[in-house]
């Protein structure tokens, strides 16, 4: 650790040197004029060649091979060549009928399995009519009890298909599709997906999207949703660890694995300390990341992160399990990335940074839709998102080869150094007492707001160039606008009104026994809060009064004013 | 007062439920580094207190950071503002705000809306002038 980045490799190496090599050399240095300092956005230089004395082809452990520890090449021996990825779009918007019928034709448009992105009034942990009605379902689907939650997933077979909900801490969306699973008569240990949100460390760290509870009560309600998806709910990965959003925040890249990378030792250290052995959760393990545009840059990070993951859970973690090792990751393309001038180039944009995935080795995609800096995606750009994957999947041959880049002395010496950049930082959050310290004491939101600020100035300036904002700027063409969606205002007004009537005719007192329960067990160290909130759940409790139950018990947890 | 040595007084903050901050702290930053006195608040403001904090600074400017649909309740603020003596403090708002929605906010009284791929420099000078107008209608009353 600590190594520097920029610790010199083989094209200042000692011992003679190849002729032919000297010979570019003195050519490159007479053509280029001056020449241009290049940093990748992890702060790494980058020269304008790369040859074998760059990296060390012999380094078998290092590099490997598919399948096999530690794993740079991929996670699977099979990797892209046998299964693809998962092709999952996230949508949410309107009522759950609304959803519905949205997800009906993403799914017949070649998706593979489901996400569900609540409004942001459920991830405020409110309820519809805690709400401002203007905001109602304008970003997510107003899911607020489990039979939304039925309603919304229509039609779906919950023991087939694999189900992504945005879903952050105390994860009343997991309970609610539990109690219609109950419903339904499907089998628990058939449901299979992720809690996509699970991460709160992220969501101090950097996307204060989310209803959080106080940093320890946080921490503990995670550990109890981990122990109880464990035992009950045995194919569902209850812990998506979130890159995603430090580097949308700002984080460098090799800054977000690295803050990843520490969160998911954090989390991985609180389950071992309530005395569950590493082998039976790792697997379940995923993690989410952004993918920037910063093409080479960005599969050299996914090679890196596999390597630094398989060394970590083994050699610290103690994990004896090769499943455990896994890095597995779902990617998201970079919505900062895209822009608001010449909307249409986006398409483009998403297209390199999916590629950057794809060679990178994801298992779970994101595109995003073109539409993203001007409004909450349209279901035509959404539409051009999902092509844009069975584009790159089934027509442009990049799934014949295994890890395609492997070998390159480019990426090979690149992944070299991001990893050793990560590491580097992973070193500081070790130094500072690990990611929950770092966190707490405000560390990691300063690095990542000095990072933001830092890139910003670079665009300022025209260092990078953003085409359509400091360079190639064009007069507008607005045709190629999409439309803006919004929610049927009617339909969203009889949604609430039904939801009145539901809370009406509840029976009470089950309700109330329910939430009392909830309160309890938050206070007792050997219950579990999540299995208290799957039972409210099917008593007919609401979102909201589930989180203001373990707001009281457990405190929220504020944003801190870092500038 | 020339507008040139005045030094605006700017609250930059956030309402409604999204909580997508790197651009409110980006600017805050910016504006800050740019020789403003700026006051900054976390994500997830009640509109009511948006109005108190205005009142109690003494605010030029507020900068609202909208990144998923919140800018739809601007038109509320306005009204707010209006009715707690504060309709001369120019409104700005920033982030994703959709062609049709612009005009909405235009017309509830907000001065300008920055879109992605804003300069800070162009940010910091549109804020600049803005106050000194607020300055000198202040003055002028």
């Amino acid at each position: 650790m600590n190594k520097p980045v920029d610790a010199p490799l083989g094209l200042q190496g000692a011992g003679p040197e190849d002729p032919a090599l000297a010979h570019w050399r003195g050519e490159y240095a007479s053509q280029i004029g001056t020449d241009r300092p290049v940093h990748n956005r992890s702060g790494i230089p980058i020269r304008p060649l790369y040859t074998a004395a760059d990296w060390n082809p012999a380094r078998e452990s290092a590099t490997g091979l598919p399948g096999q520890a530690p794993y740079t090449r991929g996670i699977y021996a099979t990797m892209h060549r046998g299964r693809t990825w998962t092709q999952r779009q996230l949508i949410g918007l309107g009522t759950p009928a609304e959803y519905n019928a949205r997800l009906q034709g993403v799914l017949g448009a070649g998706a593979t399995a489901v996400s569900l992105i609540p409004c942001n009034s459920v991830f405020r942990g409110v309820d519809m009519d805690e709400s401002h009605f203007e905001l109602l379902g304008t970003c997510g689907t107003v899911v607020n009890t489990a039979e939304h939650m039925d309603r919304a997933l229509q039609g779906v077979d919950l023991a087939q298909t694999s189900c992504a909900l945005n879903d952050p801490s105390p994860f009343t969306l997991l309970a609610f599709m539990l109690a219609a699973a109950r419903k339904r008569g499907t089998d628990w240990r058939q449901v299979s997906g992720t809690s996509n949100q699970s991460d709160y460390i992220s969501h101090y760290v950097a996307n204060h999207m989310f209803f959080r509870l106080a940093l320890p009560g946080a921490r503990r309600v995670l550990a109890d949703h981990i122990d109880f998806c464990n035992r009950f709910v045995p194919k569902w990965n209850p812990m998506s660890v979130v890159g995603q959003h430090m580097q949308q925040a700002g984080a460098t890249p090799a800054e977000a694995v690295a803050f990843t990378l520490s969160t998911a030792i954090q989390n991985a250290e609180d389950c071992i300390a309530r005395g569950m052995d590493p082998d039976t959760f790792l697997p379940r393990f995923t993690f989410f990341f952004d993918i920037s545009i910063s093409f080479f840059e960005e599969i050299a990070k996914f090679r890196a992160a596999r390597r630094i993951w398989a060394k970590v859970t083994r050699e610290r973690l103690g994990a004896k399990d090769p499943r455990s090792w896994r890095f597995k990751f779902h990617g998201q393309t970079s919505g900062v990335d895209l822009t608001r001038q010449q909307p249409l180039n986006n398409v483009a944009r998403v297209a390199v940074q999916a590629m950057a995935g794809i060679f990178g080795g994801l298992q779970s995609l994101h595109t995003d839709a073109y539409d993203e800096a001007l409004s909450c995606p349209s279901e035509f750009g959404a539409r051009i998102a999902v092509a844009t994957q069975n584009i790159l999947r089934e027509e442009a041959h990049l799934t014949d080869v295994i890890d395609p880049l492997g070998g390159s002395h480019y990426v090979e010496a690149l992944t070299d150094q991001m990893q050793a950049e990560i590491e580097r930082v992973m070193g500081l959050v070790q130094e500072a007492g690990g990611m929950y310290k770092a966190v707490e004491s405000g560390l990691v939101q300063r690095m990542i707001g000095e990072s933001a600020r830092h890139f910003q100035a670079q665009v300022d300036r025209g260092e990078q160039t953003v085409v359509g904002v400091n360079a190639y700027q064009v007069d507008e063409d607005r045709s190629a606008r999409p439309v803006n969606a919004r929610p049927d205002p009617a339909a969203m007004r009889a949604h609430v009104a039904a939801f009145a009537a539901f809370k009406a005719a509840r029976p009470a007192a089950e309700v109330q026994r329910a939430l009392d329960a909830l309160a309890r067990a938050a206070g007792a160290a050997r219950d579990n809060v999540f299995g208290r909130v799957v039972e409210a759940a099917e008593a007919g409790c609401t979102h909201g009064e589930i989180c203001a139950t373990l707001r009281r018990e457990l405190g929220f947890g504020h944003v801190q004013a870092l500038v | 007062m020339s507008s040139s040595n005045l030094i605006p007084k700017v609250l930059v903050t956030k309402i409604g439920f999204d909580g997508h901050d790197r651009g409110s702290r980006v600017v805050a930053a910016a504006l800050r580094d740019a020789g403003m006195e700026v006051i900054y608040t976390p994500p997830w403001q009640e509109i009511a207190a948006v109005v108190k904090l205005a009142t109690e600074e003494d605010v030029d400017v507020i900068g609202i950071s909208s990144l998923a649909t919140d800018h739809l309740i601007v038109p509320k603020l306005m009204q707010a503002l209006r009715e707690a003596g504060l309709g001369d403090v120019a409104v700005i708002v920033g982030g994703i705000v959709p062609d049709e929605d612009e005009q909405l906010l235009l017309e509830a009284g907000v001065a300008r809306v920055f879109h992605p791929g804003s300069s800070l420099p162009s940010i910091a000078a549109a804020v600049r002038e803005l106050a000194a107008g607020v300055r000198a209608r202040r003055t002028t009353v």
